[in-house]
This record gives structure tokens, C-alpha cells and sequence, in this order.
């Protein structure tokens, strides 16, 4: 069957060579991506993780009420920011994210200024006004439609914007992103029932990052399942486990399946097994926790291959943060909302919601 | 005169030829059948979906994010409950997006007892919807004001919920919706399926329907009057109408209103009517404990107090797990045309 186990795939080719290519010594021809591109990763990598570690540090020096994000999921993020057709409309990819989306928010373009107004909970916040927590994105021009603290739910609205890319003509599809504690919830299932109706599937990318958490519950002690990716198969989606700690085996994974999803119309289901280096959020201490490091890791192979120098990867390094540390300072001096502003928007053109003035 | 159901009917056919409406969709919504009231036959735009509430707002709330217009249907309010953090969310996500997302959709869902439906049959979700801050929330009472009303929520640019009494989904109206034959046999002919139509072969002759619009916010007064001002939506809205008819040979002069939107609602005319009459009834059958006749009991109160001749009442249903199907437990436990004339009654009587 064409929807045969993409894990096979990729452990046979694009995971045999990163493997390959993590233990050669020096093989420079191993590595499957081009040059410029896997500086292009590691630099936006490092943007996302400097971006986040500041994002702690803004909490932790008490400028904002709450810290939850991604440090830790850039080899998986980051590509997949790289991959998406980014625009505004039906003819673009849409984005379905949860709250770990930073890396991809950076790859996509985002500077990090938007990012701290957020957390910071600016008037200039120009993703949710200064109502929501960090990492809550929302950029329309992107396709990246408003990120919600249920874990769950962008698995159902996901489902909407792919009915409507499958009428439009077109190769664009949808993305939903979610963790795996996540994938308890129903909306999960709906999203695996609604993308394989026969002779209506839904042209979506379908992605779980497993990091083994929920919180503090552990994934095995809720989940009987192996991998959630195997639940795709019951229903016929073509489905594929990969180690979303490597940039390179996800980059050519997403491209990959995203490229199918263009040509077929026809659902992924894509897990992405990854580190939770700070934990949960700052609700857990967002510490450093001694998990696999994929941007670490990823530049010992840069290294290795005289991609880059130590000497390069330290000023990429302090070249953001002292963009971080710029933007910071910034966003500080910036106004905050309004009381009145709770009025803005809760209808569309200005429209009065409130009773005492109808 | 159409039913109300074929006045849905109708709206839906003229929204997806005039307004842009693309899809239609909800359990057993699309063809052969279209739905269970057939309020959803013959439209071109109509699908069935998997028994599946959350997919159903889930993928009205995804659609409306790429900017088109759908309507979606809960086969009964009693089903929308496993929803309501998802129409929370639709409802909040204008507003938490700080206006970058506005969402077009509308959700009709029949409400509410009258026709034996039992415990999961008969619920109603008016006080419900009233908290779902950033929806728009319609009742209509009659097929004119139903076809109305579900243009202006199609082309409204914000989540409506478009609550559909279901007792009177089969009443026929007095007025005629504009483009609608005056002939009743006619009508039928053209957009009712023949009963034995169970593959779907059939096809409507839509009449050549207009746009007629009844705005969101706006409330009718169906009755005028000057000793006491009763307001109600929906099919209770018929009952408080009966009574103002049957009270006037007694010299009872009873004003009407039909709220018709819950939110945004019409207050200035409620108020005017209330400063008029001096004494106000508000009708409903969702439950008494936090409803939303209290709010405009509590609102009436506020800013009339030194103007009322009697204290504002709420009749509505009581506070009960659910409706029992016997009719000696459904008729207990949702306002009747009895408890509505003995409340109109008692507060004519009232003496400050």
C-alpha cells in the first residue's frame, strides 16, 4: 500500500545518513542538505533559543507573569517554519499551533521584538493585544491563526481551513501542531476521523511533538499506544515517526510528506520525537533539565564538517543576544493596554458589546 | 405561508446563491433527507457530517478563519453541551487575536420543549448562549423573521448561534417572505421532497426568493399595550401574543415585545415599553437559576425602579435535571399559556 510505513522510510534513508553522518569523522559529503541551508537552520535555531532563554529570563526577573515556549523542539520547528508556503489565504499554508511555536514563528520571519511584547503583554503586542501568555501567536499575513491554551483544539479548527484548501485549487495544505498528552483529547480523533471521510480527505499534516510530557505525567504511563502515530493507521493515513532532535532527518522528513500532502490532497500523520529542555513552563521552574540537545548536538556536526568554526557559532550566538537584550530594553519603555481596551474587538468593526450601552 | 422550517429552508438556498455561503453541514444535514425537521433539504451546499458535535463547530470555526461564510448545524441544543469550550473559543477569537481573526459562522440549533421530546430533546440554551460573550445570539418566533434574521446572521462578520424553537419548526407564518408564492400547495410542490424520495433523485424549484433582512439587536412588538409589558422569544413568544388577544375583551390592555436577538438585545425599546406600563413580565423556558429574563429583570429593576408599579418578574422554566417525558412532567416544568396568563394576572393585580 502507497501509505506503507514512513518510519521504515526514513530510518532506511534520510535517518541512515544523518546517523552516518553524526558518527563519521569528517565525511563533509554525508550530510544531505546543502550547505547554505544547514547554516540558515542553525542560525535561526540559535535565534529561537537565545529568543527563548530571554523569555525566561524576562519572567524570571519578574517583567511578566507567566513563561511557557519551546527551547529544545528547534530541529523540529525550525524546518518546518523553512517548508511552509507562507501567505495570507486558502492559496497558503495555514498554521494550527500550540504553544511551543516559537522556533517555527522565528523561521517563518518574526523578529524577536514580537515576541517579547507578547510576553510582556505590551499594548504593542500585535498578536493578542496584551490578553495572552507567551507564545500565543497570531499572524494572519501567515496563515498562523491564533494559538489557544487548550491543548487540543487547533486538531479541530486544523480540519476547517483544509476543508476549504481541498475545494480551492492549489497545492496548499494545513499544519497542526500539538503535543502528546494532547492527543488524549477527542479533538484529536476528529481531526483523524474528518481528514480520511472517504472521497473527502483533507489535505493536512497532521503533527504530534512527543516529548514524553504532560506537565509532570509521564507519556507511559498514560499511553498504551507505542507511538500516536500508529493510531493514524487504523484510519488509513499515511503515518511516520521521526527523531525531531535531528534538523536534517526533519527537514527531508517534512519535505517529504508535506510534498505528498501537495500531490495527493491526502492526509500525514507525523510524530516528532523531542527534548523538553526547560519543562513545562515556568509554572514547573523553566530550569534547564539535562535532555538530548538538538541544537548542541546539531553543532557538533557542523563542527565536524567544517561547516562552522567555534569562533563563528559564539558571535552567532552573542549576535542575538544582543538583539534580545536590545529588544528588551525596548519593549520595557513601551505603553501597555489601556483599561478600555477590553472593549476592542469583541466585535468585528468596532461594534458595541457591551449591554449597559445597548 | 411557509413553515418555519422551509422559511430556514429558503434562507439557506438564497444565502448560498446571494450571500456567498459555502457549506451547510452537520449530522445527517445533506441530502436524501436534510435534517431532521428537513430545514436543510435541497440546498446544493449541504453535507453530512460524522456524528461528531466538537468536528462540527471545530470545522465551522476552521472554515470561518479562512474568511468564508458556513452555517452549521447541532441536530439539538441537547447535543451542543460537549461543544461549549469551542464556542467559547470561536467566541473569543476576535478578541484574543486582538481583531486579527473575525469569524463568519453561524450555528443553528433547534431548542427547547413542546413536542414530547423527552430528556434529550427538549433542552433549552438561551440562558446558556447569553454567557458566550462575543456571539450574537437570534430566536426567531415566526418563518418571516426566521428567514430575516439567518441572512443577517450568514452575512453578520461574527459568530452568530441561531437558536430555532423546534416546536414551531412546522407552524406557518402569517406573513409572506418576499419571493414566496402565496399559494401554500405551491410552495410545498416546489421545495418539499416527496416523502418516498429516499435516494436523493429529487430536486427543488426554488422560488425567485429576495433579500429581506431583520437586524441582529432589533426587537418587534408584536402586541401594543399599556397596562403591562410582557417580553419573550421564541415559541413562547405565540403563547404571551394569545393572551394579550384573549385578555383585550376583558379590557386588558397587554403590550408584547419579541426580543428576537438575545445578544446584542434591543433594550431602549424594552425600557420605553416598561417606563410606559409601569409593570413587565419576562418569559422564557430555560431554567429560573441564573437565566437570562433575571438580567433584564435585574436591568429593569436598576433603572426603572422608581417607575414600576410592580416588581419585574421572571417566569421561565424551573430548575430541573432535565424535561420528563409524560406531558404531566413536561407541562410542570416549562411555562404553559396557564402560568403565563396567572403571572400576567397577578402582576396587573399588584399593588405597590
Amino acid at each position: 500500500m502507497a501509505l506503507s510505513n514512513v518510519t521504515e522510510r526514513s530510518k532506511k534513508s534520510t535517518g541512515s545518513k544523518v546517523a552516518k553522518a553524526n558518527k563519521s569523522t569528517k565525511s563533509k559529503k554525508s550530510l544531505a542538505l546543502p550547505k547554505a541551508l544547514l547554516l540558515q537552520m542553525h542560525s535561526l535555531m540559535v535565534k529561537s533559543r537565545v529568543l527563548e532563554e530571554h523569555l525566561i529570563k524576562v519572567y524570571k526577573a519578574g517583567d511578566a507573569y507567566f513563561w511557557i515556549g519551546a527551547p529544545g523542539e528547534e530541529a523540529w520547528g525550525v524546518p518546518l517554519g523553512l517548508l511552509v508556503h507562507k501567505g495570507q489565504g486558502p492559496q497558503y499554508d495555514y498554521l494550527h499551533m500550540h504553544y511551543r511555536a516559537t522556533p517555527t514563528m522565528v523561521a517563518l520571519g518574526m523578529p524577536m521584538i514580537d515576541s517579547i511584547r507578547l510576553i510582556m503583554n505590551r499594548a504593542t503586542d500585535r498578536s493578542t493585544g496584551g490578553r495572552n501568555f507567551s507564545n500565543h501567536y497570531c499572524y494572519p499575513e501567515w496563515n498562523v491563526v491564533p494559538v489557544s491554551s487548550p491543548i487540543e483544539v487547533q486538531y479541530g479548527t486544523a480540519m476547517g481551513t483544509a476543508h476549504v484548501q481541498r475545494r480551492t485549487k492549489g497545492h496548499a495544505l494545513t499544519i497542526v501542531t500539538g503535543g502528546d498528552a494532547g492527543t488524549a483529547e477527542g479533538d484529536f480523533a476528529s481531526c483523524l476521523v474528518w481528514a480520511s471521510r472517504p472521497g473527502a480527505e483533507l489535505p493536512i499534516l497532521i503533527t504530534v511533538q512527543n516529548n514524553k510530557w504532560g506537565i509532570s505525567t509521564s507519556y507511559d504511563t498514560q499511553h498504551g499506544e507505542k507511538h500516536v502515530a500508529d493510531r493514524g493507521k487504523a484510519f488509513g493515513i499515511r503515518t511516520a515517526v521521526i527523531n525531531g532532535n535531528d534538523p536534517i532527518e526533519t527537514y527531508l522528513a517534512l519535505q517529504a510528506e508535506m510534498a505528498y500532502i501537495r500531490k495527493t490532497r491526502k492526509p500525514v500523520l507525523l510524530e516528532a520525537e523531542v527534548s523538553r529542555l526547560y519543562g513545562h513552563s515556568s509554572a514547573t521552574g523553566a530550569n534547564l533539565i539535562p535532555e538530548k540537545d538538538c541544537l548542541r548536538d546539531f553543532e557538533k556536526v557542523l563542527l565536524q564538517h567544517d561547516i562552522l568554526k567555534e569562533k563563528e557559532i559564539k558571535q552567532i550566538w552573542s549576535d542575538y543576544d544582543a538583539e534580545a537584550v536590545q529588544a528588551r530594553q525596548q519593549v520595557r519603555d513601551e505603553p501597555v493596554p489601556t483599561p478600555e481596551s477590553v472593549w476592542d474587538h469583541v466585535y468585528a468593526n468596532g461594534e458595541n458589546a457591551d449591554w449597559r450601552k445597548f | 405561508m411557509a413553515e418555519m422550517r422551509q422559511a430556514i429552508r429558503m434562507a439557506l438556498h438564497y444565502a448560498e446563491t446571494h450571500l456567498d455561503l459555502k457549506d451547510i453541514f452537520g449530522q445527517d444535514v445533506g441530502a436524501p433527507l436534510g435534517g431532521v425537521f428537513t430545514a436543510t433539504q435541497g440546498l446544493k451546499t449541504s453535507w453530512n457530517t460524522p456524528l461528531d458535535e466538537r468536528g462540527i463547530i471545530s470545522m465551522a470555526t476552521g472554515i470561518a478563519m479562512t474568511g468564508d461564510r458556513c452555517v452549521a448545524e447541532i441536530q439539538f441544543a441537547d447535543y451542543i453541551f460537549n461543544t461549549i469550550d469551542l464556542l467559547k473559543i470561536a467566541g473569543n477569537t476576535a478578541w484574543v487575536s486582538n481583531g486579527n481573526y473575525h469569524l463568519p459562522m453561524v450555528v443553528m440549533t433547534p431548542v427547547g420543549a413542546g413536542i414530547r421530546g423527552s430528556v434529550y430533546h427538549s433542552h433549552s440554551f438561551d440562558a446558556w448562549a447569553s454567557r458566550l460573550a462575543g456571539w450574537k445570539v437570534v430566536m426567531p418566533s415566526n418563518s418571516l423573521d426566521a428567514y430575516g434574521l439567518l441572512l443577517s446572521a450568514i452575512a453578520d462578520p461574527n459568530p452568530v448561534l441561531f437558536l430555532k424553537p423546534k416546536a414551531l419548526m412546522r407552524v406557518r407564518g402569517e406573513d409572506l417572505i418576499p419571493g414566496e408564492p402565496e399559494d401554500q400547495k405551491d410552495l410545498k410542490n416546489r421545495i418539499d421532497a416527496p416523502v418516498n424520495d429516499t435516494r436523493g433523485k429529487w430536486s427543488p424549484k426554488w422560488p425567485d426568493l429576495e433579500d429581506y433582512r431583520v437586524p441582529i439587536g432589533v426587537a418587534k412588538t408584536t402586541r401594543a399595550g399599556n397596562d403591562l409589558t410582557v417580553v419573550s422569544y421564541g415559541r413562547h413568544l405565540l403563547m404571551c401574543n394569545k393572551i394579550a388577544d384573549d385578555m383585550k375583551a376583558e379590557g386588558r390592555s397587554i403590550e408584547v415585545i419579541d426580543l428576537r436577538s438575545i445578544y446584542p438585545y434591543d433594550w431602549q425599546t424594552v425600557k420605553a415599553s416598561i417606563q410606559r406600563t409601569r409593570r413587565v413580565l419576562f418569559v422564557n423556558e430555560d431554567t429560573d437559576v441564573t437565566n437570562f429574563g433575571e438580567h433584564l429583570a435585574l436591568r429593569a429593576t436598576q433603572e426603572c425602579f422608581y417607575e414600576l408599579d410592580a416588581a419585574p418578574r421572571v417566569l421561565a422554566g424551573k430548575n430541573l435535571p432535565g424535561i420528563g417525558l409524560h406531558p404531566n412532567l413536561e407541562e410542570n416544568s416549562v411555562p404553559q399559556t396557564r402560568d403565563i396568563e396567572a403571572a400576567v394576572r397577578e402582576l396587573l393585580q399588584e399593588v405597590p
